[in-house]
């Protein structure tokens, strides 16, 4: 009987994520339910049908993982000696379709993390990386945000132009059409969202303007036209049209013409996040705002936007989940940021086939940063909605 | 940053000017050159990684004949192989850079073709390599030639210009085959390991590549002798600057003279006092060729002392890779590369 009643509740818990916490405010039966047995028995062995299911799929899960434990660890090649003409992968190759070959990563590991910069030069790209990371991970924090998080932005990311370009302080010139792998991944998606979020707040606001039609409409046109192409017609169009414009001997560098196009690619859809959450907001808080005799701005700073963007960072940063992700569209146009550069690092005839290897290094590398933000995202949402149900 | 950038626009802008009305007493009378100098580098448009044509390699240094070309050509004009810009383009942005002035040369295995050639604006200085479908069979087949290929089966990517090449060779041969169409390389390269087809087609340097990567499973496979199409790919630059098209062309030509006069890289300074006048001219020594195409008199000595003549270049990036020199060698190999005189 007891039996039942857990069956009927369970599919809560388990869509929830947290079944195995107890003391959730949902009446639960008594002792004989709780504990990492009874969850197995309600959740996994319910039913005969779940029973079975459970089976099946634990056993393809066991083979799938020892088979792949077998190829990552047990039969992989670590290292290769060194021959004549580089690299000698004979031992990858007869290991071909039983171990992974890692040697590949051993061998092209700063190729692909920092593309051609300038090989005696990488600590430099090694330590925007560090930079990056800090600077969100101080982002993230809290405590940090106010005004002069803002000056840590503007300082930390001038730093990273210096370390990139160099040409100051002692540094190497390091032009941009040499940068590469993981840092230009981080400038395209930083500098990218770092322009393009107050791009989207103005033009959120734009367009809900009622007091200036033209302006209203340029925003709806804006948001239209840009959510109306891909990213990749955006980036075709930066590429390959728009030099096509200017006058001969002028030319404007390839990676600020990605860069601008992404700027502009993500300004419209985080004007559409923001504009959510202006809608939000209750119209009381406008008119409270005017009756204070608050101005335009005034209003829309201490008022509105707190409120209407506290409400829209689940999906602000989903989009930004997006556009790290979007990122890697710049290879059409041949910047090495981190994907392409582990495609080119494969190119090369002797390591060409252990593409598995570096897509899977590749993988983890934008899973870290995905599911990094993704788990901050939902730490905020938690935090957000303890604050209003107080 | 931006303002010297804007300088720099202007000055080139006032530049571009001057050339065209015609002042051209302190210039070399191309804009390109000019340009070049100006900034001391030399903007040269790759693919972004297509072995032995131009390839980063593990410390990002881009290796290949492609890449030796532009060594060549900024060693040629600058005098220092080293004053190049790599610009990776793909094949949708290539023709683009070269028109839009992005870059000063595009090399990066473009096929000659009178389509291109006419209608982009742009043309081609040279071939420096001439490629071709071919076909890979496994050596147990004892297949010797392509007309042996009656009746079998042949891997083949859909849609490509080798699909094409092969049905229209095949139909003019009288010959039978059954296409395998796999759309990826590497599936394709599977199957035909695994026996699924007799014979493997695309382009040949693609093909010996691929063999290559066998390591010492690659005497089990063999390329056919036969190249079904013409596929000569060569440097592309801008119409209308004939200066720097001469300068390109010829740059080639000088490295090919090399390799035939047995110059090398290495022992070129032992023929410092050599009586023979091509290599006299090849060197600077006479003639005065540099100035005729305003550029230094050393230009060809720069271009071959630090790069190579046209054999090494060949032997360092296509030759370990497995493909055979072929129709690529020397006229007097009998091969195609034929360089006219440098006089």
């Amino acid at each position: 009987m007891s039996e039942l009643a857990t069956t009927n509740i369970d599919p809560v818990p388990a869509t929830a994520g947290n079944a195995a916490i107890p003391n959730t405010s949902r009446a639960r039966p008594p002792a004989t339910v709780h504990g990492p047995v009874a969850w197995v028995k309600t959740n996994l062995f319910g039913s005969w049908l779940s029973s079975l299911a459970t089976i099946v799929f634990g056993i393809l899960l066991i083979r799938w993982a020892i088979g792949f434990f077998d190829w990552a660890i047990l039969h992989a090649v670590w290292s290769v000696p060194e021959g004549a003409n580089g690299p000698d992968v004979s031992a990858c190759r007869d290991a071909k379709g039983v171990g992974a070959c890692w040697a590949v990563i051993g061998e092209k590991y700063r190729f692909i993390l920092f593309g051609r910069f300038p090989y005696d030069l990488q600590w430099r790209t090694a330590l925007v990386i560090v930079l990056f990371i800090a600077l969100y991970a101080v982002s993230a924090w809290r405590r940090f945000w106010r005004k002069e998080l803002l000056l840590v932005w503007v300082a930390t990311l001038v730093v990273i132009g210096v370390l990139m370009w160099g040409g100051i302080l002692g540094l190497e010139f390091v032009p941009q059409d040499q940068w590469g792998g993981l840092p230009l991944t981080l400038i395209l998606a930083t500098f990218g969202l770092a322009f393009a979020f107050p791009l989207s707040v103005l033009v959120a606001l734009g367009r809900r303007s009622t007091k200036l039609p033209a302006v209203k409409a340029l925003c709806v046109l804006y948001v239209e036209l840009i959510r109306g192409v891909p990213l990749i017609t955006l980036l075709f169009m930066a590429s390959v049209m728009f030099p096509l414009f200017l006058p001969e001997g002028v030319n404007i560098d390839k990676l600020l013409r990605a860069q601008v196009a992404i700027i502009l690619f993500a300004g419209a859809y985080l004007a559409e996040v923001v504009r959510g959450g202006l809608q939000s907001l209750p119209k009381g808080q406008y008119e409270a705002a005017d009756a204070l005799g608050l101005s335009y701005w005034k209003k829309t700073g201490f008022i509105v936007l707190p409120q209407a963007l506290r409400l829209v960072i689940p999906p602000l940063v989903n989009t930004f989940i997006g556009f790290f992700k979007d990122t890697s569209l710049v290879l059409i146009i041949g910047l090495f940021d981190l994907l392409s550069a582990g495609k080119i690092a494969i190119s090369e005839p002797a390591w060409a086939a252990y593409s598995t290897e570096v897509y899977l290094v590749l993988a983890a590398i934008y899973f870290v940063f995905c599911y990094t933000m993704a788990r901050y995202s939902r730490g905020l949402e938690r935090e957000f909605s303890r604050a209003r149900n107080r | 940053m931006k303002a010297f950038k804007a300088v720099g626009a202007i000055a080139l802008a006032a530049g571009l000017v001057a050339g065209a009305a015609g002042a051209q007493a302190q210039g070399t009378g191309s804009a390109t050159i000019d340009a070049i100098k100006a900034r001391g580098l030399l903007v040269c448009g790759v693919s972004t990684g297509v072995a032995g044509f131009s390839l980063a390699d593990s410390q990002g240094v881009i290796k290949g004949i492609d890449a030796d070309g532009c060594r060549t050509v900024a060693a040629a004009i600058l005098g220092d192989a080293t004053k190049v810009r790599f610009v990776p383009t793909t094949t949708i942005n290539r023709f683009t850079a070269l028109q839009s002035g992005e870059i000063d040369v595009l090399i990066r295995e473009t096929t000659w073709t009178l389509g291109r050639e006419a209608s982009l604006g742009l043309e081609f200085a040279g071939v420096n390599y001439y490629d071709g479908t071919g076909f890979l069979v496994k050596t147990a087949a004892n297949v010797k030639s392509a007309k042996d290929l009656d009746g079998a089966t042949v891997c083949v990517q859909p849609g490509t210009s080798t699909e094409l090449a092969i049905s229209d060779y095949f139909r003019n041969n009288k010959l039978k085959f059954t296409p395998v169409n796999i759309q990826d390389q590497n599936e394709i390269q599977g199957a035909f390991l695994s026996g699924r087809c007799d014979a493997y087609s695309t382009d040949s340097s693609a093909l010996a590549g691929f063999r290559f990567q066998q390591g010492a499973k690659a005497t089990d496979l063999v390329l056919l002798p036969e190249i079904i199409s013409k596929e000569p790919l060569g440097p592309m630059v801008r119409k209308g600057d004939d200066k720097f098209f001469d300068v390109v062309k010829w740059t080639q030509y000088a490295t090919l003279t090399a390799e035939e006069d047995g110059v090398t890289s290495k022992n070129i300074d032992t023929f410092a006092s050599t009586t023979n006048p091509e290599i006299r001219r090849l060197m600077g020594l006479e003639g005065d060729m540099g100035k005729a195409l305003g550029i230094d008199n050393k230009w060809a000595y720069n271009a071959i002392k630090q790069v190579g003549n046209f054999g090494e270049i060949w032997d360092r990036n296509i030759t370990v890779m497995g493909v055979p020199r072929g129709i690529n060698n020397l006229w007097n190999k009998g091969g195609l590369q034929y360089a006219p005189p440098i006089r």
